[in-house]
């Protein structure tokens, strides 16, 4: 069903002539309206943003290697410029915590996922020239960079005991409201405000381009799953943001204009912020994932030499984890104090979404038997990804039960649980897809072995720093602490040591980018063989400026 | 299988299991004083926790150092046993010291750790067998398999069976959890203030106890109390307990006068957010005499890492004896003659007014 064989062998014979005028460099960069150029763009914005969100992890890590305070005050001196008080030394932890959570969602995550790779891929796999609406894209991509500006910005000035937003990427009101005195907040808010407008055009970019640029005879049940991943995505950025965005403009009328939305004082009510955060909340963390599922696919299927398995059901898959994504918010809500019938049903509709993954993950490996599985570095990543993103999946069962979630809610169990699905789900499909694209987008090929290297080394840090998060969280460790008791030493020492181990992986993958766009070998068309099926592929590696001049018919 | 089913539908449709919930009875409850921002100024927050108790030693100098009152010594927790804390590199569930607690550590352990562990080998062995038996010398002619109508039903029914097995003993433990308390039950209301706790007493005559974490010895002024060994693990120590009877059924409410706050004790599998302008309210019942210690777990501002919950469970004849240390009075006791009011009893309106101070 996938398989997808342009008709017309002679497809880059006419792409070359005409179709590789490149602007100057100001006017290629800066003015873009080129996908695969505002996907470039994408790709160097989220990796400096996830160098930056990694980076203040590793202090994190740092200082609760071992218990006590140890760097905190000299740090927020340092931001200060002046001695800080212990005080201003924790509210530098929560300012810290939240930057970590927004940046990796916000700027690294969905600017590499949806910006990068589907503003690059969407257009190439569909037949398209280029994205809908190419002038909006460029919005979609500089709106993001300012949002960025603002937030790293707001760590500058005052957020309440200290310098910065301190509210936790939640910014659960009244803390985020009366809470937060100054301009920090306003500052956040006003980022998100941005990031998610940026997303919101994005959305639509690409819900036009899939409905309606699709090469004659590519049907919607021919699409590759990658496309069919970012569409559902871009439905759930429509629907979701906008909920966002009120809810933050409501704190933003508390804050500034005398209102009183989640004001008890006044009539108010905190917790219903917390409801219209995680009717946004909850299909984020689709919306992050999705079109890892959807790479993966790409990558199972080239690398078995077969066609994915069933489907129509990895497609519909995924539109039922979008659709059933929306009605199971309240999951992170279980001790807000809601009522019995509210937390069963919350409970059951959450354990719902098991099924739809399972399919996804049994099909994978389908896709995989009886195939001639070749163990390159991209489906080394996929391997990785099913069976982190299953260790994951099994933790969300387990907290989707209300009545356990009385205690690890808020402990980090949660945390081991969202880095499974994040740190070593949406990550992992990121480098899987860097692997498997790097060759096409830069027309020079990654390093096998570095590759290697950079997995195993990554697989093993990520897993000794999130795996004692569980027993930390079972042990009753509350997450957003920056010091804690005696009896939480020791595997919190042992995460800090993974941290490291991360790190090191890390390095040894920017050493791989740099040697392959210097040295590495040059990439031709089909570098992965007959296992990629998809239109990228009938391209030259890097494609041409303007791809499908002609469009490919589609058997 | 199908038994199982019908109970889990009837579980969520019965309105036997699905009990109103007691929460949230009064949209309101606190004064429009309490309720107000706290946080308006770092130092207005910073002063109001320590004004709270600095009374305390004013008054009472000789006896704070410890903690006792007359008729009642703080209990020393039971550091052997690791009750009601965290052990070193413990990877399980702390002991649990309620029913519910038991219950929902069996859940996990019997039910769902095995189920999640044989999901995540059964997958890793499907992996594992993929790179043994298919990979492209061992195979190098893939099948064109794409579909199979059979196999793919099976994935989906096995894992809903799987789900519904698990569904049952959750909701069982839902509807067990939200048991409202008996009529005699002890009432606690837990408030959370940035950043320490207030725990009123409105059956023993209304008194609030402030709660504040003890710091170390190097940290605080000569004369000063300090955490002791006595009084709990570093960080988890208070100088004010919540003092309970233990084996007696407890009403706990949960409020807040700034922002969101968590009271939660791993130990008693309780944990229930402190929302200002709402009452939360769940039951319990201690099983045993001891001290169990908990830590605010909604994130609440700078030192939210330092506010802890300290639970003592005691018999209930010296319950008694401590609620009379506190000037209070036990139910259906005349309130006493206002004679020497103790020294951590202060009456929520005197507490709420220099933390609230509005500043606007």
């Amino acid at each position: 069903m996938t398989t997808i064989a342009a008709t017309g062998t002679d497809l880059h014979a006419h792409d070359h002539h005409d179709a590789d005028h490149k602007p100057g460099f100001f006017a290629r960069w800066f003015m873009s309206t080129n996908h695969k150029d505002i996907g470039t763009l994408y790709l160097i914005f989220a990796i400096f943003a996830g160098i930056v969100g990694g980076a203040i992890s590793g202090l994190m890590r740092l200082e609760l290697a071992a218990p006590g305070i140890q760097y905190l005050q000299g740090w927020a001196s340092m931001m200060a410029g002046k001695e800080a008080s212990l005080d201003e030394a924790y509210h530098m932890w929560n300012v810290l915590i939240t930057a970590h959570g927004l940046i990796m969602v916000f700027f690294m995550v969905m600017p590499a996922i949806i910006g990068g790779f589907g503003n690059w891929f969407v257009p190439l796999m569909i037949g398209a020239p280029d994205m809908a609406f190419p002038r909006m894209n460029n919005i979609s991509f500089w709106l993001t960079v300012v949002a960025f500006i603002m937030l790293l910005g707001s760590s500058f000035v005052p957020g309440g005991t200290g310098l910065g937003a301190g509210t936790g990427w939640t910014v659960y009101a009244p803390l985020s409201t009366s809470g937060s005195v100054g301009p920090a907040v306003d500052m956040a808010i006003f980022s998100l405000h941005l990031a998610g407008a940026a997303s919101i055009l994005g959305a639509i970019n690409f819900i036009t381009t899939i409905f309606n640029m699709r090469a004659p005879g590519m049907t919607l049940h021919k699409m590759p799953l990658f496309v069919w991943s970012v569409l559902v995505t871009a439905f759930l950025l429509l629907l979701a943001l906008p909920v966002l965005a009120a809810a933050i403009t409501m704190l933003l009328v508390d804050r500034n204009f005398g209102g009183a939305f989640f004001d008890a004082s006044a009539g108010g009510d905190p917790v219903l912020y917390q409801h219209l955060f995680w009717f946004f909340g909850h299909p984020e963390v689709y919306i992050m994932i999705l079109p890892g599922f959807g790479i993966i696919s790409q990558i199972v299927a080239t690398f078995s030499r077969k066609p994915v398995f069933g489907y129509l059901g990895m497609a519909y898959a995924m539109v039922a984890i979008g659709v059933v994504g929306f009605v199971v918010w309240a999951h992170h809500m279980f001790t807000t104090g809601m009522s019995v019938d509210m937390k069963m049903y919350f409970t059951a509709a959450t354990m719902v979404i098991a099924v739809p993954t399972g399919i996804k993950i049994f099909s994978w490996i389908a896709t995989m038997w009886g195939g001639s599985v070749s163990f390159k570095t991209p489906m080394v990543w996929a391997m990785g990804f099913i069976f982190m993103f299953t260790v994951g999946g099994v933790t969300g069962v387990v907290l989707a039960n209300g009545g356990l979630d009385d205690n690890l809610h808020d402990t980090y169990y949660v945390v081991a649980h969202f880095h499974y699905v994040l740190s070593l789900g949406a990550v992992f499909s990121l480098f899987a897809g860097f692997y498997y694209w790097f060759g096409k987008m830069s027309g020079r090929q990654l390093n096998e072995f570095l590759g290697h290297l950079h997995f195993w080394i990554f697989f093993v840090g990520v897993n000794v720093l999130f795996f004692p998060m569980h027993f930390l969280g079972n042990s009753g460790m509350p997450r957003r602490y920056p010091d804690y008791p005696e009896a939480f030493a020791y595997w919190n020492g042992v995460a800090s040591i993974g941290y490291a181990i991360m790190g090191v992986g890390v390095l040894i993958f920017f050493v791989n980018v740099i040697w392959s766009l210097v040295a590495g070998r040059r990439a031709e068309d089909n570098y992965w063989g007959e296992g990629a099926t998809t239109l990228e592929w009938t391209l030259t590696s890097p494609p041409p400026y303007h791809q499908f001049e002609t469009l490919p018919v589609i058997k | 299988m199908f038994k199982k089913l019908l109970v889990v539908f009837a579980a969520m449709a019965m309105p036997s299991l699905a009990m109103a919930q007691p929460a949230n009875l009064a949209p309101a409850p606190l004064t429009k004083e309490v309720a107000a921002p706290v946080v308006a100024t770092p130092a207005a927050a910073t002063t109001a926790a320590p004004a709270a108790d600095a009374a305390a030693p004013a008054e009472a100098a000789p006896k704070s150092m410890d903690g006792s009152l007359p008729g009642y010594t703080p209990m020393r927790p039971n550091y052997e046993d690791s009750v009601g804390m965290p052990k070193a590199k413990e990877v399980d569930f702390q002991e649990q010291f309620t029913e519910n607690g038991q219950y929902a550590k069996w859940i996990n352990n019997a039910i769902l750790l095995p189920i999640i562990t044989l999901i995540s080998l059964f997958v890793l062995g499907l992996l594992l067998w993929v790179i043994v038996r298919f990979n492209r010398r061992a195979n190098p002619v893939p099948s064109k398999t794409t579909h199979n109508t059979f196999i793919e039903v099976v994935w989906t029914l096995i894992p809903v069976l799987i789900l519904l097995g698990i569904a049952y003993p959750s909701l069982d433990l839902l509807a067990k959890q939200f048991k409202p308390a008996p009529a005699n039950a002890v009432t606690i209301k837990a408030t959370g203030y940035q950043w320490y706790w207030g725990y009123t007493y409105p059956d023993h005559g209304g008194f609030e106890v402030i709660s504040n974490m003890l710091k170390e010895e190097a940290d605080v002024a000569k004369g000063e109390r300090f955490r002791t060994e006595n009084d709990g693990p570093k960080l988890m120590a208070a100088d004010n307990r919540m003092v309970v009877p233990a084996g007696v059924p407890l009403r706990i409410q949960t409020t807040a006068a700034d922002v969101i706050h968590a009271f939660a004790v791993p130990s008693l599998w309780f944990k229930l957010d402190a929302v200002p302008g709402r009452l939360n309210e769940k039951s319990v019942t201690i099983t045993k005499p001891g001290v169990y210690f908990g830590q605010c777990s909604e994130l609440c501002g700078a030192r939210h890492a330092f506010m802890p919950l300290v639970v003592e469970a005691l018999p209930p004849a010296q319950f008694a004896a401590w609620v009379k240390a506190q000037g209070g009075t036990m139910p259906g006791e005349e309130k006493p003659a206002p004679a020497a009011p103790a020294v951590t009893a202060t009456p929520t309106e005197t507490v709420a007014a220099p933390a609230a101070a509005p500043t606007n």
